[in-house]
């Protein structure tokens, strides 16, 4: 029964944005295709903080990797879109097991810093390496690497409508992963590490082995993001990686609600949305970043979706 | 070598130490305010670098205040420029933290949004223009193959001597004491009747008020800008984990050695270099070592 409204509810939300094409403009449509591949970060973001309670400051590492590894086969090795995504995913999902295998050995605010730190070495490197990734300035895109074919299909990331339908498929796959991860035994092995490691360790729990996975999937997840942005926009760039992009998609999991599924989706397309009016009116539009987590932090730490779930609907996964 | 390919390697190794030296000087100021507040109150506190900002800011805006005499200008900076930010850090003790109860990720995260939300009004008020405030005074120490700047030299007595002054402070007075009773065991220390809450607010005050200083000291040689608080801010993270968590003495050891390496390394190689060597070391100094390395193992 639970099982069948949680996965009814995810379905809606997915049909929703899939019709909302119809409707809204052509500037709206392409803000809200941005919208689902960072809700796609996010989702993988809070498969790590919200479920195993890992706090990271360093997830643009992953979103990077991922962006850099698709990127950089396409505009160096002029990768198809197929198999550069696969580089990106790649490439995230092998640091992501690097780092996780070194961070997860720490905890709490060592965590929260180790991530950071290892994060910001990325980010430099990327500046250092800037005559293969382009730096600051970043690298257009070729053409050529945003049209591909699948079963006589040709698919073409030009186009606003397809690309906007691939976001919808790619945060489907995101939400379905999620989840899977979320709603079977591992997934409570996970609430039971963020509520008591010790006492899930005690009960027998490789938690290390759970930590890893989750972080893999989280990065893995971030990284497909990544990958995803730079193909259907055409652009990479280092400022992806620096530590804002950490920062936003903790921001975003906040305000949706960390530790429920829809929770990172609606707090992505709310913070963006709100991110993207203040910038109409100043150039300082980071200020609302500011007051938006400290507010959160102070007076509505469980989020929008987490609040809904402890008045209303405690069967929200 | 690119600067000054006209010297021989002796006196450029002397020359890059010089910068070093004065690299380690500001940055042993300003890591020591983050370490002063995460050792008393285990608080990381991520909006330190914009107290740094801050305080070049202000800098710059007293000294353009007193037009005319740059030496009185720069004096009246150094006295207010620190007065408002410690203000400013203690509002925003009493306005956050203390209502999160100091707990250790929820406060990372407010002072991650603290950052913001002082670095975006810094945007709207001041601009984003990198502006610069003149030096006190002008002379150059004339050395065997190279002239420099006396200003730089002053600023590294300057930190020493503030140095000295907070461990007169922490070890030889009574609020030293109460701090470092706090640091040890805040509910003992609370039972025997030491206000905690109010030597929090004074601990978070005087480590962002040493960041300004430091600030203040650096904005003739730097210029004052908006962004400028994210290096210091780093450079000050790697410094307190590799000098040990919330231990003073190693803080001033490893701001040393790394603002040396920083500058030397800096000097000869490149700067993004490295950073990149030295935020990857810390991270496995947190990891594998989190005492630091001349730190104790926790108690």
């Amino acid at each position: 029964m639970t099982a069948a409204r949680v996965v009814g509810l995810h379905v809606l939300v997915l049909a929703l944005l899939f019709a909302a094409q119809f409707v809204v403009s052509d500037y709206d449509q392409l803000t809200l295709t941005r919208m689902m591949v960072l809700a796609v970060y996010a989702v993988g973001y809070n498969l790590l903080f919200g479920y195993a309670g890992l706090l990271s400051l360093g997830h643009a590492l992953f979103f990077g990797a991922g962006l850099y590894g698709a990127g950089l086969a396409a505009y160096h090795f002029e990768a198809g879109v197929p198999l550069a995504f696969v580089a990106g995913l790649a490439a995230s999902l092998l640091v992501s097991l690097l780092i996780g295998l070194i961070a997860l050995r720490t905890r709490g605010v060592s965590f929260m810093i180790v991530t950071m730190m290892f994060a910001q070495a990325g980010f430099l490197a990327l500046l250092y390496f800037s005559r293969w990734t382009g730096g600051d300035q970043g690298l257009p895109l070729p053409a050529a690497a945003r049209s591909f074919t699948v079963a006589g299909l040709t698919i073409d990331l030009a186009d606003a409508g397809t690309r906007y339908n691939v976001a919808v498929a790619l945060l489907a796959v995101a939400i379905g992963i999620g989840l899977l991860v979320v709603m079977r035994p591992g997934g409570r092995v996970l609430v039971a590490i963020r509520e008591n490691e010790e006492r899930t360790r005690m009960l027998g729990y490789d938690v290390f082995a759970h930590k890893l996975k989750a972080f893999v999937i989280s990065g893995g997840l971030s990284g497909a993001a990544g990958a995803a942005y730079g193909l259907m926009f055409a652009y990479i760039g280092a400022t992806f990686a620096s530590i804002q992009y950490s920062i936003e998609v903790l921001l975003f999991t906040l305000l949706g609600g960390a530790g429920t599924l829809l929770g990172p989706v609606l707090g992505t397309i709310l913070m963006f949305y709100l991110i993207d009016k203040a910038s109409e009116v100043t150039s300082a539009y980071l200020l609302v970043v500011g007051f938006v987590l400290v507010g959160l932090i102070l007076w509505f730490p469980k989020g929008i979706l987490g609040t809904v779930r402890d008045r209303w609907a405690r069967w929200l996964p | 070598m690119r600067r000054h390919a006209s010297l021989d390697f002796g006196p450029f190794l002397f020359l890059a130490t010089l910068e070093g030296l004065v690299q380690a000087a500001v940055l042993t100021l300003t890591a020591l305010g983050l370490s002063l507040v995460f050792g008393v109150m285990r608080v990381v506190n991520v909006a330190h670098g914009e107290f740094f900002m801050l305080g070049a800011v202000l800098a710059w805006w007293v000294s353009s205040l007193v037009a005319g005499s740059p030496a009185l200008g720069f004096l009246l900076a150094l006295v207010a420029s620190p007065l408002v930010v410690g203000a400013i850090a203690l509002a925003s003790e009493r306005l956050i933290l203390r209502r999160l109860n100091y707990h250790p990720e929820s406060t990372i995260v407010a002072t991650i949004g603290l950052l913001y939300i002082i670095q975006q009004t810094t945007l709207i008020l001041y601009g984003p223009d990198a502006r610069s405030v003149e030096a006190p005074f002008y002379f150059r120490v004339e050395f065997p193959d190279f002239g420099y700047s006396g200003y730089k030299l002053v600023v590294i007595a300057a930190s020493a001597l503030l140095l000295l002054g907070t461990w007169f402070v922490m070890r030889r007075t009574r609020l030293g004491l109460v701090m470092r009773a706090t640091q040890y065991d805040s509910e003992t220390a609370q039972a025997f009747g030491i206000p905690v809450g109010r030597v929090y607010a004074q601990v978070f005050a005087l480590g962002a008020m040493l960041a300004a200083v430091a600030a203040v000291l650096v904005v003739p040689i730097q210029q004052a800008h908006y962004l400028m608080g994210l290096d210091p801010l780093l450079l000050s993270f790697i410094v307190v984990i590799i000098g040990g968590l919330g231990s003073l003495g190693g803080t001033v050891l490893a701001a040393v050695l790394i603002g040396l390496s920083d500058g030397i390394l800096s000097v000869f190689f490149s700067p993004t270099l490295a950073k990149i060597v030295s935020t990857l070391l810390v991270a496995l100094v947190l990891v594998f070592r989190p005492e630091g390395l001349f730190g104790k193992r926790a108690r």
